[in-house]
């Protein structure tokens, strides 16, 4: 049929995860975002319509409801509630201009990620824009001493908002901040009060569209780089190495001991060399097929042997995503990087295998 | 030849019906419209989730975003069977005696002619529902299986279980089988007369290459259509054990675009096949010969409906070009 009419493409909508303990200030920045002029608008999909004090015919209530994929894979789960709203919501374009998802403050952030990767349906008309986890700068340490959901918020987030930070000391921000980045060393960490933070930090941020990631923070893999140079607006913590937070074998300087020992999630980032896609390839799908249960988050910015661009990774459990971002520049060096984030990680097996790839 | 009667709605269609003789269209926004000598239009929700045809052909039964349960009839009279609530209605379901039915959540209500209404809790959300042909029993569609319900009495539900989430629910026209569309790529069958817990009694239906969103039985039950591959996989369950260790037919298969719709003829074995295109073909099941009902158009097929006699093919799209098919011309 030649005279078949081109179909329109609809753009992917956006959507944003906000994650987040009871308390630590979501309803706060979803008032915000649902009030303030920036000409958008949005569909938002709550678990119950609360103190939401917006009048706004977008708000959708929806039970949180886990799916386990019926193919063996425990961490292979969605929210099926999320696929129903968004197949409703989407038959209608042109109401919304993107979606925020908020969870409650229980709720474990894979699932709702999963979502948007495993169902056909749901990817081919959204796109995951970012997860941000607030956390109440006050009460987290005993957030996490009594649960590991908001461990996990944590360690999922693509943005961390510090809420409630008059309500602590200097130094105990500090102490929260550590614990964060040493369960998330890629996380962009905003420090605020009443959740005020500049929307831009929390929307639109394509932190699952790889290149974009990168171009929004070229030094995210790379805090700890000799070469990075803050600058006023670099919202990282400073004064320490990520990479070791964990290890007994750290040499390196920390101002103070984070109340990490509740922790039960951690980091472990690697680099290497040029490696060989012959070699790597193999190996990522053996980890993350091994590990990904285990695995609430990996990135990598990888070197391929003779190959001109940089190739660009990332995954949630099992699922295991990577494109060529753009060219080396010149006098750039040639490394490959991995960021994995999880429980009972083999730091000496993932380091010693991950530099077996090596070209 | 076919002709085509074509109307453009400009909105997502997501059902289609005839109400007697009117065709309706019913789109995403709440809007349905009868083509009743003109154009009727009526603003049933503010959002549309799901539609059921009455079992007298005379009434279309609607839910919505707004939470409201709306009847249509033939003439255009409008019912407000349930007002607005909170909760989205995204499945309602018609039956004998008049009976519908309608889940919001994990909760199931189910309303009689006399005016009676019933309700069901599911520790699940229910995402399909479907009255069984005789014997008013409701079967309502869950994570991991179904729970088959009678809608008088305090007899327990009957809990068809597997493993996964189920997302649409039908029973055969001669009710001897269940079956289900998965939120995996497959469908899900069991047979009623079948022991409970024995394994013949399950019909696992795969291979599917996309999520499987249209059904529909053949008129009296031998065939079930579906949609989710590039063709029309039609089941034959005129055996007394459904499809079982037989290979589905594979009809109107094309290479670059997949079926999205299915819906069998009211009197022939034939299959009315909708496309990703927008093309819709009329295929006969005995022979697998195609005759093409509507070129492509501006967007995926999402409904179709024959008027009784199997003369006239009611058809709307994502895109909202909508028509009628006049199959003798």
């Amino acid at each position: 049929m030649s005279e078949a009419p081109a179909l329109t493409p609809v753009a992917p909508i956006p959507v944003t995860v906000l994650t987040g303990y009871l308390g630590a200030g979501k309803t706060t920045l979803l008032n915000r975002i649902l009030s303030e002029p920036h000409g958008k608008r949005y569909a938002v999909i709550v678990n119950e319509f609360g103190e939401i004090g917006i009048d706004n015919d977008l708000i959708v209530e929806s039970d949180e409801e886990i799916y386990e994929m019926n193919n063996g894979c425990v961490c292979c789960t969605v929210r099926g509630d999320l696929i129903r709203v968004v197949e409703g919501l989407m038959r209608r374009p042109g109401r919304f201009d993107a979606i925020i998802v908020e969870t409650t403050g229980l709720a474990d952030p894979v699932p709702v990620a999963q979502t948007f990767f495993m169902d056909e349906d749901v990817r081919a008309k959204t796109r995951l824009d970012a997860v941000v986890a607030l956390v109440d700068a006050r009460h987290l340490p005993l957030r996490l001493k009594d649960s590991r959901e908001a461990e996990d918020q944590i360690a999922f987030a693509d943005v961390v908002i510090l809420n409630k930070t008059d309500l602590v000391t200097p130094e105990e921000l500090e102490a929260v901040e550590r614990t964060v980045r040493a369960i998330n060393p890629s996380a962009r960490i905003h420090r605020t009060e009443r959740a005020a933070v500049p929307l831009d930090a929390v929307l639109d941020r394509g932190a699952f569209d790889l290149s974009r990631a990168l171009d929004n923070d070229p030094h995210f893999l790379d805090h700890d780089d000799p070469d990075h140079a803050c600058g006023p607006d670099c919202d990282h913590d400073h004064g320490h190495d990520h990479h070791h937070h964990h290890h007994g074998h750290d040499h390196h300087d920390h101002a103070a001991p984070s109340p990490i020992h509740d922790l039960t999630i951690e980091s472990v980032s690697l680099r290497a060399g040029p490696v060989n896609p012959k070699r790597f390839f193999p190996w990522i799908e053996k980890i993350t097929q091994l590990e990904g249960p285990n695995i609430l988050r990996l990135k990598g910015i990888i070197a391929f042997d003779g190959d001109a661009d940089r190739y660009v990774i990332q995954g949630v459990h099992m699922i295991v995503e990577g494109d060529h971002q753009r060219p080396w520049k010149d006098g750039e060096k040639r490394e490959s990087r991995l960021v994995f984030i999880g429980r009972n990680l083999d730091r000496e097996k993932l380091e010693r295998t991950f530099l077996a790839c090596q070209a | 030849m076919p002709t085509v009667a074509p109307i453009d709605l400009d909105d997502h269609c997501l059902s289609v019906a005839f109400l007697g003789d009117v065709p309706a269209f019913a789109l995403a926004s709440g809007l349905v419209v009868r083509l009743d000598h003109g154009t009727r239009r009526h603003e049933l929700h503010d959002g549309l989730l799901a539609t059921s045809v009455t079992w007298d052909g005379q009434s279309l039964i609607t839910g919505g975003e707004d939470g409201k349960v709306m009847r249509l009839d033939a003439d255009g009279t409008e019912t407000t069977l349930r007002p607005s609530a909170r909760k989205w209605v995204g499945v309602v379901a018609t039956g004998p005696q008049g009976a519908v039915a309608f889940a919001e959540g994990r909760q199931a209500t189910v309303l009689l002619a006399d005016g009676t209404e019933r309700t069901f809790e599911e520790a699940r959300t229910i995402e399909g529902l479907a009255f069984a042909p005789k014997g008013l029993r409701i079967a309502m569609a869950r994570y991991n299986g179904v729970s088959l319900a009678f809608v008088q009495g305090s007899a327990p539900a009957l809990d068809f279980e597997w493993k996964g989430a189920h997302n649409q629910v039908l029973f055969s026209p001669d009710g001897r089988f269940l079956v289900t569309a998965m939120q995996e790529n497959a469908l899900h069958g069991w047979r009623l007369d079948g022991k409970p817990g024995g394994e013949h009694r399950h019909m696992r239906m795969t291979g599917y290459p996309a999520k499987v969103k249209s059904l529909s039985w053949s008129n009296k039950g031998k065939w079930l259509a579906s949609s989710g591959a590039p063709s029309a996989i039609v089941w034959p369950f005129s055996g007394k054990d459904g499809p079982m260790g037989k290979a589905p037919l594979e009809l109107g298969q094309r290479a670059d675009t997949m079926v999205t719709c299915v819906a069998c003829h009211p009197v022939e074995d034939l299959v009315a096949i909708g496309f990703g295109d927008g093309m819709v073909l009329a295929v006969r099941i005995a022979d697998g010969k195609e005759a093409l009902l509507r070129r492509p158009g501006n967007g995926p097929i999402t409904a179709l409906a024959w008027n009784k006699p199997g003369r006239l093919l009611a058809f709307g799209s994502q895109a909202g070009d909508c028509g009628v098919v006049d199959i003798a011309g």
